[in-house]
């Protein structure tokens, strides 16, 4: 009888499906196919390569790349060498990045050529960096300090590494805008990140069968997940670089018969106003997610009309502890503002200032109990004592959402609002703070305020308010441009407004209530 | 203006936020770059189309017509 050992970490599902089919299409990247057997032997190549640089258990590694093929095989390889990927968004500008690097004392960075002029000028300032590999055109790429990830891949064993590795043992950070303004790196484990996908693949009725569409960033969890999952299935991923070239994706969707479209209400906004210049509709597609931010209730016509054949899930959640709940499919025109119960195998509770449960239809704050919670932010001990409060049990913490929530008689959830200034702007969170640091250091900038504003296709649009010092020749432009080189897109202010003042509290601090 | 300063000077103003000639390549990819990202696309398919009399079909919207200044050049001229 064949000895049977449960699945404990996330990179044990990729093994699993290459012995299952090997031969079967895991990733097509750009149009290009990759089976899962070549899934795994890449993997297990560039985790030699990376243990042979001096890789270890526990050590980070940063990959810095878009959605392509050598950013999957850097996400399994990093697990199989024992070790916690880090995946940052390629919109990510010198500062932060170095910020990252150094947060998380990376070991191994893995990039791609095209982001050279940002990283190139980075690295000789993290001291813990072992080893830098890129992907791409090595051209203008300096070969003696940088490796090429071909060159990596080819040149290493292809002896399956030991792992020794717990589920308790990270598989992830994370990082996501905190309220301090610097971003604070989400730890998640194999258990908390196995436990979510198989919930969510659970409630979205996903099976080997399907082929999921990727146009998120992969540094966002909501993008991840879609890999992990599919792998986790043995299903096939189509994975794409952004939703900025429509009719690139909208052919691919037809090609690889897509039958799951992940997006996010800004993507949504931008079909509408495509379908109503010139009718669309994808038949394949049997299943579409909203998160990040609300779906317009007045979306869900024409969304069906796009996708006849389709189920549309709303869910809500936050990186802490990935998703929090969803709305039944079956529902979303009974309930178009609810985004419906905590997903399978996890708890919510509506809390009131002295800790006590709301009754249906009093907004409370949104608790979270589950094994998807997250262990905390990494090296920020007091920041994650603010989110994770004593639970039921013992020594258990369940996470405090910050966000205002009303429950209804079934049991089903209603966003009211966030209890910090957090703006939610093209599904990212956005610290104020982070902006205001930016626009705070350019000369002949004496005071700045940054808000969010309703936007129809941004959910929040950012708002800045400017006060320029009285003999400045600074100008808007002059801003701008600075904020677009030291910020990632979506945290560029939409608007600017230049005031003589801006208004104080009896405490002299800038009073962000009445900014519109 | 010629058909490549205006559509220079539409990126350096509005994605760029400079007058810089320098900051812009002609064949640097929008994407690589980080210039244009899904939400920056239609401004430049609306600007193309307003200022050039071209009509932007849904099917054209493709990194080899839109993803670059010389790729536009390219396409715009194809289409006049």
């Amino acid at each position: 009888m064949e000895k049977i050992t449960p699945q404990r970490l996330l990179i044990e599902g990729l093994f699993l499906s290459a012995r299952k089919s090997p031969d079967k299409i895991a990733i097509v990247a750009e149009g290009e196919s990759y089976t899962y057997a070549q899934l795994r032997d890449s993997v297990v190549r560039l985790a030699n390569g990376m243990i042979k640089d001096g890789f270890k258990r526990g050590d980070r590694c940063v990959i810095y790349m878009d959605n392509t093929w050598p950013c999957v095989v850097s996400i399994y390889a990093t697990q199989l060498a024992g070790g916690v990927f880090v995946v940052v968004n390629p919109q990510t500008k010198k500062d932060k990045l170095e910020y990252i690097l150094n947060d998380c004392s990376t070991t191994i960075l893995i990039t791609d050529a095209h982001l050279h002029t940002v990283f190139s000028e980075v690295i000789g300032n993290v001291k813990s960096l072992k080893s830098v590999i890129s992907s791409g055109d090595m051209k203008n790429i300096d070969t003696d300090s940088i490796k090429g990830f071909e060159d990596v891949i080819k040149s290493s064993d292809t002896k399956m590494p030991v792992i020794s590795n717990l589920a308790i043992d990270l598989a992830a950070l994370i990082y996501t805008s905190g309220s301090t303004g610097d971003p604070k790196g989400v730890m998640h484990t194999h258990l908390s990140m196995g436990f979510a996908l198989n919930s969510l693949i659970e409630y979205l009725r996903l099976s080997d069968q399907d082929r999921i569409l990727l146009v998120l960033p992969l540094a966002f969890d909501y993008g991840l997940y879609q890999l992990l999952m599919s792998v986790q299935l043995t299903a096939t991923l189509v994975l794409e670089r952004s939703f900025t070239y429509p009719a690139q994706i909208f052919k691919r969707i037809v090609d690889e018969k897509v039958t799951v479209f992940p997006a996010v209400p800004t993507i949504f906004s931008m079909m509408l106003s495509m379908h109503a210049r010139n009718p669309l509709s994808f038949p394949s597609i049997t299943r579409v997610t909203n998160t990040a931010a609300s779906l317009p209730p007045e979306y869900i016509a024409s969304l069906n009309e796009i996708f006849p054949n389709a189920l549309i899930f709303k869910m809500y959640g936050l990186t802490e502890c990935k998703r929090v709940c969803y709305l039944e499919p079956e529902k979303l025109n009974e309930k178009p503002s609810s985004v419906g119960k905590a997903i399978p195998g996890t708890e919510v509770f509506i809390l009131d200032d002295n800790g006590n449960q709301v009754s249906p239809g009093q907004t409370g704050m949104l608790y979270v109990r589950g094994p998807h919670v997250m262990l905390g932010y990494w090296g920020q001990e007091s920041l994650s004592d603010d989110v994770l409060v004593d639970g039921l049990l013992p020594g258990e913490k369940i996470l405090c959402t910050k966000d205002w929530f009303k429950i209804d008689e079934d049991g089903d959830l209603y966003f009211q609002g966030r209890s910090d200034d957090i703006i939610k702007t093209r599904g990212e969170k956005v610290s104020p703070i982070e902006v205001e640091n930016v626009i705070h250091g350019i000369k002949g900038v004496k005071e700045t305020a940054v808000i969010g504003v309703e936007d129809e296709m941004f959910g929040q649009a950012i708002k800045c308010f400017v006060v320029l010092d009285p003999d400045s020749d600074t100008t808007l432009m002059d801003i701008k441009k600075i904020c677009t080189n030291k910020l990632e897109n979506f945290m560029v202010p939409k608007y600017f407004e230049i005031v003589t003042e801006l208004e104080k509290t009896n405490t002299g601090k800038i009073s962000k209530k009445g900014m519109s | 203006m010629e058909l490549e300063t205006q559509l220079r000077n539409f990126i350096l103003e509005n994605y760029l936020f400079t007058d810089d000639q320098s900051a812009l390549n002609n064949s640097d990819s929008f994407l690589d770059k980080g210039i244009i990202d899904s939400t920056g696309i239609l401004e430049l398919i609306f600007f193309i189309e307003e200022k050039f009399n071209v009509k932007v079909e849904d099917e054209e919207m493709v990194p080899e017509n839109l993803d670059s200044v010389d790729n536009v050049v390219k396409y715009v001229k194809s289409k006049s």
